[in-house]
């Protein structure tokens, strides 16, 4: 390789092989992170400078800056409090019923020897469905035309996504069961890093099966517990796809991403969009600093490392 | 594990398989209702019919959403897994600063709200001639492609022996040999597997496909589907939805039937230290 003199400082501190390896190990990751950071942080940050003005693609010659009154617009609509309030309810709703579910389905999966491996592949296909389809088959299912979930429950012809919390039911559905599968894996990996010795030694000072679940199990997987609710919540919280095709925001359903979505691109109000935009990124950022500061969750310990 | 099966865990494991597969159990006996039977408000049709999946394989909005889908998320994979193998090779073989910080900033990328990088994308992408274009969508799907892949990546190669290398060259055998019989070897289950992820998760997407295009020149079978809807050449899209949802359905469970342990494996093996 054709590398210029190596600055002096560095080149009595290390051996001419070390400072090769640096320059080579930085040349190889330098093609993804110039991608990553092109993809993410360059249009970021034309969301940052756009919702700085008013402006309407179909109305270019009337942009004008207007500082930040795009966000105290934003903030100070009923509107927004209450898609962050629709957004939050289902992200609870889907991170908590996905925990308890994804923890009872990774015990099985710890267990079973027969069938291990239809087990695994079964519980795939959700994790690998587009989730576009998953929200049609939910939605037909609770339909009333094509449904069967009425006739099934003997409902007679209760109209789902007529109403706010019954909607926001189906979409949580249809979301807890796309995703629970991750979480189990997350929590199956988990589980297999718990002691067999300790759950062994627990057994035999006569300890109960619900003792052992809370005093020995459970805080042995508290880093991959916090970890699947951290990566779920985030993705939660994200919501679109599920919304968008089952009430396309009606009845109340409406999630930050869609309002963001439907600002910008529906009503291309690309000024007040991207402040939502911004304040979805600001909610999520916010939420993972929480979560690493709150309960320490150290990423770099239980990812990568 | 010397545990006998407790009838929990059979029962557990029957409860899990009917959970993961009622949906797509559902989906498929709808996509084979024809006419009036969609509304039959029962779970089986009454009679197997295949006139849904006539109707989209003649529908250009389905025909020509499954070319870009498959064209759009395989050129996205194949390009992420390869910058992110070239990455993933530095972080886990040789020593230079700011290792953990691209992986951090993997980490960080990969749980940014799409949604926040559409209305920036739609308006740079207007002027710049890629809205509604093949590659104005396979940019913006290496924002997850790429973290995704990188972090699966390193940590698969992490747990390469890479001192093997160095044993068969001291064996005789030539540089290029070494890398090829044996690196190359060690190394392709975890970039088939990384390519695996993110091929899901560009097939996947919805967010970039509905904003990012507005006709069949670029837009993916997701997008497409929610366009389905109350188009008026279906008299009940119902059914034309489920055959095409079925239809794009088939290579997710191909991929996972054939390479369940991989998936499982790439899933956990970054996300947990094992």
């Amino acid at each position: 390789m054709n590398v210029e003199a190596a600055p002096a400082p560095v080149g009595n501190k290390y051996s001419d092989r070390a400072v090769g390896e640096r320059r080579l190990g930085l040349k190889l990751v330098a093609p993804a992170v110039i991608v990553m950071l092109l993809v993410t942080a360059y249009p970021m940050m034309n969301a940052l400078y756009l919702s700085l003005f008013s402006y309407r693609l179909t109305d270019p010659a009337g942009r004008e800056f207007v500082g930040l009154r795009n966000y105290s617009v934003v903030l100070t609509d009923s509107l927004w409090w209450q898609v962050v309030q629709t957004t939050v309810i289902i992200v609870i709703i889907t991170v908590v019923a996905e925990l308890i579910l994804g923890f009872g389905f990774a015990m099985v999966m710890h267990r079973i020897i027969f069938g291990r491996r239809g087990v695994r592949t079964a519980i795939l296909i959700p994790y690998g469905i587009i989730t576009v389809v998953s929200a049609f088959a939910w939605r037909y299912a609770f339909a009333l035309d094509s449904g069967f979930i009425n006739q099934w429950f003997n409902l007679g012809d209760m109209a789902w996504f007529g109403s706010r919390w019954s909607a926001i039911f189906v979409i949580s559905l249809s979301e807890i069961w796309k995703t629970t599968p991750f979480i189990s894996l997350l929590l199956l990996a988990g589980l297999a890093q718990v002691p067999e010795v300790l759950q062994e030694a627990a057994k035999i000072d006569g300890a109960t099966w619900s003792q052992r679940l809370f005093k020995v199990t459970l805080p042995n997987m508290k880093a991959a517990i916090l970890v699947a609710v951290l990566f779920r919540t985030l993705d939660a919280y994200r919501l679109f796809d599920n919304v968008f095709i089952m009430t396309a925001g009606a009845q109340q359903t409406e999630t930050v991403s869609f309002l963001a979505y439907r600002q910008m691109i529906s009503r291309t109000a690309l000024g007040l969009g991207s402040a939502v935009s911004v304040l979805l990124f600001l909610s999520v950022f916010l939420i993972a600093a929480a979560f690493i500061k709150g309960f320490k969750v150290d990423l770099s310990q239980v990812r990568g490392g | 594990m010397k545990q006998r099966h407790g009838w929990a865990t059979v029962v557990g494991a029957i409860l899990i398989i009917a959970w993961a597969m009622a949906p797509v159990v559902w989906i498929l006996s709808l996509s084979f209702k024809a006419g009036d039977d969609i509304n039959n408000n029962r779970f089986w049709p009454t009679r197997l019919s295949l006139e849904n999946y006539e109707t989209v394989f003649n529908t250009p909005l389905f025909t020509s959403g499954l070319r870009n889908s498959i064209g759009i998320a395989l050129i996205s994979t194949v390009l992420s897994v390869a910058i992110a193998t070239v990455a993933a090779y530095a972080i886990a073989r040789l020593d230079f600063p700011g290792k953990r910080t691209v992986l951090s900033i993997a980490l960080a990328i990969a749980m940014f709200p799409a949604v926040s990088l559409v209305g920036p994308l739609f308006n740079i992408w207007r002027t710049v001639g890629l809205y509604d274009t093949w590659l104005g969508l396979i940019i913006p799907y290496m924002s997850f492609t790429l973290p995704l892949s990188l972090w699966t990546l390193s940590a698969f190669f992490r747990e390469i022996p890479w001192e093997m290398e160095e044993a068969a060259q001291m064996d005789g055998a030539t540089a290029w040999q070494a890398f090829r019989k044996v690196i190359v070897p060690l190394a392709a289950p975890g970039v088939f597997t990384a390519a695996i992820l993110a091929f899901f998760f560009a097939w996947n997407d919805f967010v970039f496909a509905i904003s990012l295009t507005s006709t069949d020149a670029a837009r993916p079978v997701p997008a497409a589907l929610a366009f389905f809807t109350g188009a008026s050449q279906f008299q009940r899209p119902a059914g034309a939805i489920s055959a095409a949802s079925i239809v794009v359905t088939i290579p997710v469970i191909v991929l996972v039937l054939l390479f369940q342990k991989r998936i499982v494996a790439g899933l956990t093996n970054g996300a947990v230290k094992g």
